[in-house]
C-alpha cells in the first residue's frame, strides 16, 4: 500500500493486482535488459509480423460469426459479407490484406534472423519454431485460400489433389484425406474450415508461445559484429556480459520500434483494404464453369510457375521431393551453422543463398503473374489481324490469313504483340524459317507444338505457309 | 517390487494412469477412424451413370456434358457437379474424356476449330483423341469406361481422376 491517498482507480487497481498478482508477473517481461544494439528497425519484424496474427484473428473471428462453412452457403455468405453486412467487405479486405503482409513480413523477419545469425547457438530450438510459425503460416494462406470457396478454391483443390495423387504408393489414399471423399465438394469444405479455423491456429498459438518463452529466456540475439565467433563455452557468458555492462530495459528502449512498427504494417494493411477492398469471390465454384481459368494467390505464384517450367520428366520427383528437402534444410540450419561467425559480412555462402532463393522465388512468381505459357484462349476471335500484315497481301495470301486466325494458331503465337505466348512469335517467321521448313512444323508439330496434319486440308497448308511466307520485317 | 509400490499410494497412482490410458484410447481409438475414415473408400465410389440420350451427341463431334457425383452429400451444392467432354466418333463408337488436365487437374477447353484440348494453367494441349499434343501433361486425358444401354450413354465414375488413379 504505497499509494499516497489512494484514489478509486488507484484503489480498484491493487485490488486487483493483490488478487491476480498480474502487474508482478509481467513487469519482469517488460523490464528484462536486452543490449542496446537490438534496439534495433532491423529487430522489429518478428512483433510486426505478431501484431498481424492478432490483426488475423480478431478480423477472423469476426468473419466466422457470418461465413458458412458449407459447400453450398458459403460462396452466397461471401456475397452477403461483401455488400450487406455492415462492415463485412472490410473485415474480409483486412483478413486477405492482413495475410498476405503476414506472409510478407514474415519472411522479411525470417531473412533478417538469418542473416543477423540468430539461429546459432543456443537459439537452435527459438528457429525451430519459428521455421513451424512459417510453415504453418503458409498453410494458413492456403486454406484460407479454399475458404474464398470461388472457381480459384476449387481448382485449386484439382491442383493439390493431384499434387498429393502423385505421391508413389499412398496417393489415392493422400487424395481421400485430403478431400474428405471421393471427389471436391461438401466435406472438403468443411476439412478446410477445421484446419484453417481450429487446428492451424491452435498450433500456432502454441508455437509463439515457445518461440517468444525462448526469446525470453536465452535473450534477443546480439547485434553481430565481425569476428566475435560463436562458442558455445563462451558465448553466454559473454551474452551476459554484454547485457549488463550495456543493457537497457526492453521496455520502452527497444519496445518503442517495435511499437511503431506494429502501427505502421496495421495501417498499411487497413490502407489497402480501404484503396483496394476485399478480394474475391471470384466465380462460383461450379465444377461444369470450365471457362476458370485457376490462378493461386501471390505466395503460391511461384510454385505455380515451377509447375509449368519444369522439364515433365522431372516433375513428379520434383514436386514431391523438393518441399521435403526444403523443409529439412530449413530445420538442419542450425546444426550445420550452430557456431562460428555471426555476422552477414562473415557469412558470405549465407548472404549469396539468401539472394538466390529471393531472386528465383521472385522471378518465377513475376512470371506467375505474366504466364506466358499460358494459351490466350479467345485471342482466334477476338484480336484483330494486325493492318500492315494485311495489306498488298494476295488473295491466297489472305485466305492463310484467316486459316492461321481460325485455326486458332495465335492461341499461342502472337502478331505484333497480341496473342499467346507459348510459342515463338510469327512475326518475321518467314526470315527464320524456309517454305518447306513451315510445312513440316504446321503437319508434324515438335518443340512442344502440337502436329495439324489432320486438322488441315492441303490447300489450308498451302494459304497458311503462303501467309506465313510474307511475314518479314 | 518395493513395498510402496504395493502401497495404497502407489496403487492410486497406477490406476490414477491406467484410467487416463484407457480414457484415452476409448476416445483416442475412434477419433483416428473418424479423422481418417475418409481416406478409406468403404463404397468404390464408382458407379454407372447416365450423361442422357446419344441423341445428344451429334456424330464427330465433341460436347461437354455434366452429371451429379453418385456419392454426395445434401450440402455438396453446385460442387457435386462433375463435367465431361464426350467425343462421338461414329455409330456405338464414343470416347468420354475428364474434364480434369491430367498434368494438375485444371479444367481443360475443346476448341473445335482447331481439333484440341488445351489447359489454361500450365498450357497442356491434347488431340481430338485424348492422346498428349503438347506442354506438361505426363499423360493423355482420362478416359471414362462407357457404355450404350437403350439409346442411353452410361460412364462409369465418381471419383476424381488423378494420376493415381485415373477415373
Amino acid at each position: 500500500m504505497s499509494a499516497p491517498g489512494p484514489g478509486p482507480l488507484r484503489s480498484t487497481l491493487a485490488w486487483l493486482e493483490e488478487r491476480a498478482g498480474l502487474g508482478g508477473a509481467i513487469a519482469p517481461v517488460l523490464d528484462h535488459p536486452v543490449p542496446r544494439s537490438t534496439a534495433s528497425w532491423w529487430y522489429v519484424f518478428g512483433s510486426a509480423t505478431l501484431a498481424l496474427f492478432v490483426l488475423q484473428i480478431a478480423t477472423g473471428v469476426c468473419l466466422a460469426l457470418v461465413y458458412v462453412p458449407s459447400a453450398d452457403g458459403a460462396y452466397q455468405s461471401l456475397l452477403y459479407l461483401n455488400f450487406q453486412a455492415p462492415f463485412g467487405w472490410f473485415l474480409r479486405a483486412v483478413h486477405f490484406w492482413g495475410s498476405n503482409a503476414m506472409v510478407a513480413v514474415m519472411t522479411l523477419h525470417m531473412i533478417q534472423v538469418f542473416l543477423w545469425g540468430a539461429h546459432k547457438y543456443p537459439r537452435e530450438l527459438t528457429w525451430l519454431a519459428g521455421v513451424l510459425l512459417f510453415l504453418c503460416t503458409l498453410g494458413m494462406a492456403f486454406t484460407g485460400q479454399i475458404l474464398r470457396w470461388d472457381q480459384d478454391a476449387y481448382w485449386g483443390l484439382g491442383i493439390g489433389a493431384s499434387i498429393a495423387a502423385r505421391s508413389p504408393g499412398v496417393g489415392d489414399t493422400l487424395v481421400h484425406l485430403l478431400l474428405g471423399g471421393p471427389i471436391i465438394a461438401g466435406r472438403t469444405l468443411s476439412r478446410f474450415f477445421t484446419v484453417h479455423v481450429f487446428l492451424v491456429p491452435g498450433i500456432l498459438i502454441g508455437m509463439i508461445g515457445l518461440h517468444l518463452w525462448l526469446v525470453l529466456r536465452i535473450g534477443i540475439n546480439e547485434w553481430p559484429m565481425p569476428g566475435r565467433v560463436v562458442s558455445r563455452e563462451t558465448y553466454r557468458q559473454r551474452y551476459e556480459a554484454e547485457v549488463h555492462e550495456d543493457g537497457v530495459a526492453f521496455f520502452p528502449h527497444a519496445a518503442r520500434k517495435d511499437m511503431v512498427a506494429c502501427g505502421v504494417v496495421v495501417l498499411a494493411v487497413v490502407l489497402c483494404a480501404l484503396l483496394f477492398g476485399p478480394f474475391g469471390p471470384h466465380g462460383i465454384p461450379d465444377p461444369t464453369l470450365i471457362d476458370a481459368a485457376p490462378k493461386p494467390d501471390f505466395y503460391f505464384l511461384a510454385l505455380y510457375a515451377l509447375f509449368a517450367l519444369l522439364p515433365p520428366w522431372t516433375e513428379t520427383v520434383v514436386i514431391l521431393v523438393g518441399p521435403v528437402l526444403a523443409i529439412a534444410a530449413l530445420f538442419l540450419v542450425p546444426f550445420l551453422a550452430g557456431t562460428g561467425e555471426k555476422s552477414w559480412k562473415r557469412r558470405p555462402v549465407a548472404v549469396l543463398g539468401v539472394l538466390v532463393i529471393v531472386l528465383t522465388v521472385a522471378t518465377l512468381a513475376g512470371l506467375g503473374v505474366s504466364v506466358p505459357w499460358s494459351p490466350k484462349m479467345a485471342a482466334w476471335s477476338a484480336t484483330p489481324t494486325p493492318v500492315q500484315y494485311v495489306k498488298g497481301r494476295t488473295p491466297l495470301e489472305l485466305q492463310g490469313a484467316l486459316v492461321l486466325q481460325n485455326k486458332q494458331c495465335r492461341t499461342c503465337h502472337s502478331l505484333a504483340g497480341e496473342g499467346g505466348r507459348r510459342g515463338p512469335a510469327l512475326d518475321g517467321i518467314a526470315t527464320r524459317q524456309t517454305r518447306d521448313q513451315l510445312i513440316r512444323q504446321v503437319l508434324q508439330g515438335g518443340g512442344n507444338m502440337p502436329a495439324y496434319g489432320k486438322n488441315l486440308t492441303p490447300a489450308e497448308v498451302n494459304a497458311l505457309v503462303a501467309f506465313m511466307g510474307t511475314l518479314r520485317p | 517390487m518395493t513395498p510402496q509400490s504395493q502401497s495404497r499410494r502407489g496403487f492410486l497412482f497406477r490406476l490414477g494412469i491406467a484410467l487416463n490410458v484407457l480414457g484415452a484410447a476409448l476416445v483416442g481409438v475412434p477419433v483416428i477412424g473418424y479423422v481418417f475414415g475418409a481416406s478409406r473408400r468403404r463404397t468404390d465410389g464408382q458407379s454407372w451413370i447416365t450423361l442422357g440420350p446419344v441423341s445428344g451427341f451429334p456424330s464427330g463431334q465433341t460436347r461437354l456434358a455434366t452429371y451429379e457425383n453418385p456419392v454426395r452429400v445434401a450440402w455438396d451444392g453446385a460442387t457435386a457437379k462433375v463435367a465431361c467432354w464426350v467425343r462421338h466418333i461414329e455409330g456405338d463408337r464414343f470416347q468420354v474424356f475428364a474434364v480434369n488436365c491430367a498434368h494438375l487437374g485444371c479444367p481443360v477447353r475443346w476448341f473445335a476449330q482447331s481439333r484440341l484440348f488445351m489447359c489454361p494453367c500450365h498450357g497442356g494441349a491434347y488431340y481430338e483423341d485424348g492422346s498428349r499434343a503438347s506442354g506438361p501433361p505426363p499423360r493423355g486425358l482420362f478416359e471414362y469406361e462407357y457404355q450404350i444401354r437403350d439409346g442411353v450413354l452410361w460412364v462409369r465414375g465418381g471419383q476424381l481422376p488423378t494420376l493415381s488413379r485415373p477415373v
